[in-house]
């Protein structure tokens, strides 16, 4: 469970998250709001390469803050980008391997070799990520983020780009994370039929604010959501 | 797809059976490395004249000195413009300690080597938390202030005191080698399986833990850190392996040159061994071997021609602007590549009759490189 209480970010004078309070309970949550509502930020600031100008964050009862950034991997954070960041020069294994957690030796192999199984889509250890595709490239980076006994994961628009049979495949690989890892999944994405597919649980951000989150079905119904994103009018909480 | 269902299901067999083998093995590479390493041990040495022992040797030895640039430039994309310094640490150390010390060869080559390691930690403890442009800047200021110290201190000459250095002694004794390598060619030997040492011990970085971390952080930070690595511990851990292994190049060289003298070294050496490790190419190994080869041979070769080696500025300088705008992996990758496409276009040639048209079957020669490096030559 994580729990957000009164995040707020400045960058300079823009208020890129506004006092957000939000707990994200288990199983996959979507995170959606228009392009600048500070969905990224908020990911920054779990991953650390944004400190907030307030607030705290407590993932499972630990304060996530004050870690520093490269210790949050060993603690189950993980992460996928927008741009997708698989390393080219590696192989898949070693792009997924590549992951601090607390396993060591042949457990931490055989962790690598299980992710890259469950993420499927005919991935082989062996093939080097400069050589594969767009989609097996997000795979790669799902892998890495279901490898290591993972607590939290965030995924930043991994079906960004993608058509839509591997869109539907990535759909499926991201339904099964909470199962096969336990690990709290929080997605963003425009794609508002993967969100729907996916997430049990949705919250919405624009311009740094939430304003609305719940049951996916319902806050995609929900009068403010739909205003934010057709953009017609302020949106008042 | 591009991974086809057999070769998935086969690497997850392999991966079953023998889990410590990340990736299949390149026979014919491996064997080429071992006969080109046999023939360069015990072939070579006999073929050579003494004039270029010489030049073979310094070349070996810098060929270390490369490898630890281009560790640095290529895997982690870390500028250094002072690596010409981190050899002459290397030298006065390994120098200091042969003329005060009976200690035996290697254990004072590992020891300058360790030496090196501390000063050059030192230097990179604050130099890196600069990049790029600026990381290049500050060490080649590094390499400057090195320069005018050693210039003003001198190389040991068997003197005593802490700096070694006796300015009025006539007779300089040479600076030891070790016992089983007095001749010239037995010690180029020596200067090769150091060089193969230090090869095998980055190469044993690469393929692990470090070397996945340095591949990532030269792509992108911000995955290297999402992924949990400590990317300053990592890029310290870099810069110490490349001092530690150019300082080891250092004191090989002081015993190669027998007497080390402050004019010996340049600071715009520094700024050549970039130039040369850009040319071979900082991707591969062999990339260390052909700029050790353009460094060192190449002006014994140019001098024995009686052509003037000050020409290799010029000749190093086209061959950069050429690597950094259209080869940027050197010619260790690219002349593998271009003699496979002379090949082919001479096979087109001879077999014009049942000419194939369009030649897109071979895939556009700007197309990322497939193929296993160094393994393209037939």
């Amino acid at each position: 469970m994580i729990e957000v209480e009164n995040l707020t970010v400045r960058y300079g004078g823009v208020t890129s998250l506004d006092s957000m309070n939000l707990v994200f309970e288990k199983g996959i949550c979507g995170l959606i709001g228009p392009n600048g509502a500070g969905k990224t930020t908020f990911f920054n600031v779990l991953s650390g390469f944004v400190r907030p100008a307030s607030g705290t964050v407590r993932a499972f009862g630990d304060d996530l803050l004050t870690m520093p950034h490269y210790r949050r991997a060993r603690w189950g954070v993980r992460r996928s980008f927008q741009t997708e960041q698989a390393i080219e020069e590696l192989t898949v294994y070693d792009n997924v391997a590549m992951v601090h957690s607390p396993l060591r030796g042949s457990a931490r192999r055989a962790d690598a070799l299980a992710a890259i199984e469950f993420t499927g889509g005919g991935l082989s250890p062996y093939a080097r990520v400069g050589t594969l595709g767009a989609g097996q490239r997000r795979l790669v980076e799902v892998a890495r983020a279901v490898a290591g006994k993972p607590r939290l994961i965030l995924l930043d628009e991994p079906a960004a780009g993608l058509p839509d049979e591997e869109t539907a495949h990535l759909a499926a690989v991201l339904r099964a994370i909470p199962s096969h890892t336990g690990a709290l999944t929080i997605l963003v994405d425009h794609d508002m039929s993967l969100v729907s597919a996916v997430c049990e649980t949705t919250a919405v951000l624009d311009f740094g604010k939430l304003i609305a989150s719940g049951p996916t079905a319902a806050v995609l119904r929900d009068e403010n959501v739909m205003r934010a994103y057709l953009g017609t009018a302020e949106v008042a909480t | 797809m591009t991974v086809t269902k057999s070769d998935s299901a086969a690497a997850a067999a392999a991966a079953g059976r023998r889990p410590l083998l990340r990736r299949p093995d390149k026979p014919v590479q491996a064997s080429v490395i071992v006969i080109l390493l046999l023939f360069v041990l015990f072939v070579l040495p006999s073929l050579m004249s003494g004039y270029y022992t010489g030049y073979m040797t310094l070349a070996a030895i810098y060929s270390v000195v490369c490898l630890g640039l281009g560790l640095l430039v290529g895997r982690v994309g870390l500028y250094s413009l002072g690596q010409g310094a981190v050899v002459q640490i290397g030298a006065w150390t390994g120098a200091r300690l042969l003329y005060g010390t009976g200690q035996p060869f290697a254990v004072v080559v590992i020891e300058a080597g360790l030496v090196t390691m501390l000063i050059g930690m030192a230097i990179g403890l604050p130099a890196l938390r600069l990049r790029g442009l600026y990381l290049a800047l500050i060490t080649l200021m590094f390499a400057g202030a090195i320069t005018v110290v050693l210039a003003t201190v001198n190389f040991p000459n068997g003197g005593g005191g802490f700096t070694g250095y006796n300015g009025g002694s006539l007779h300089i004794p040479p600076i030891r080698r070790p016992s089983i390598a007095g001749t010239e060619s037995a010690y180029f030997r020596y200067a090769v399986v150091v060089a193969i040492i230090m090869f095998v011990l980055v190469y044993a970085h690469l393929r692990t833990r470090p070397g996945r971390a340095w591949a990532a952080i030269r792509q992108s930070e911000p995955a290297a850190l999402a992924a949990g690595i400590n990317t300053w511990f990592y890029k310290l851990w870099a810069w110490a392996l490349a001092s530690f292994i150019t300082g080891v190049a250092g004191a090989v060289l002081a015993a190669e040159y027998q007497h080390l003298y402050s004019i010996n070294f340049a600071t715009q050496d520094s700024i050549i061994l970039l130039a040369v490790v850009l040319m071979g190419g900082v991707y591969t190994l062999w990339g260390a071997v052909i700029a050790a080869l353009l460094m060192q041979l190449l002006p014994g070769w140019l001098q024995s021609l009686g052509v003037s080696y000050a020409w290799l500025d010029i000749l190093f300088g086209i061959g950069v602007l050429q690597v950094l705008t259209t080869a940027p992996t050197g010619i260790a990758d690219q002349f593998p590549k271009d003699m496979k496409r002379l090949g082919r276009f001479l096979w087109r040639q001879v077999h014009r009759p049942s000419a194939r048209g369009a030649p897109g079957t071979s895939g556009p020669p700007g197309a990322p490189a497939a193929g296993s490096p160094g393994g393209g030559a037939p």
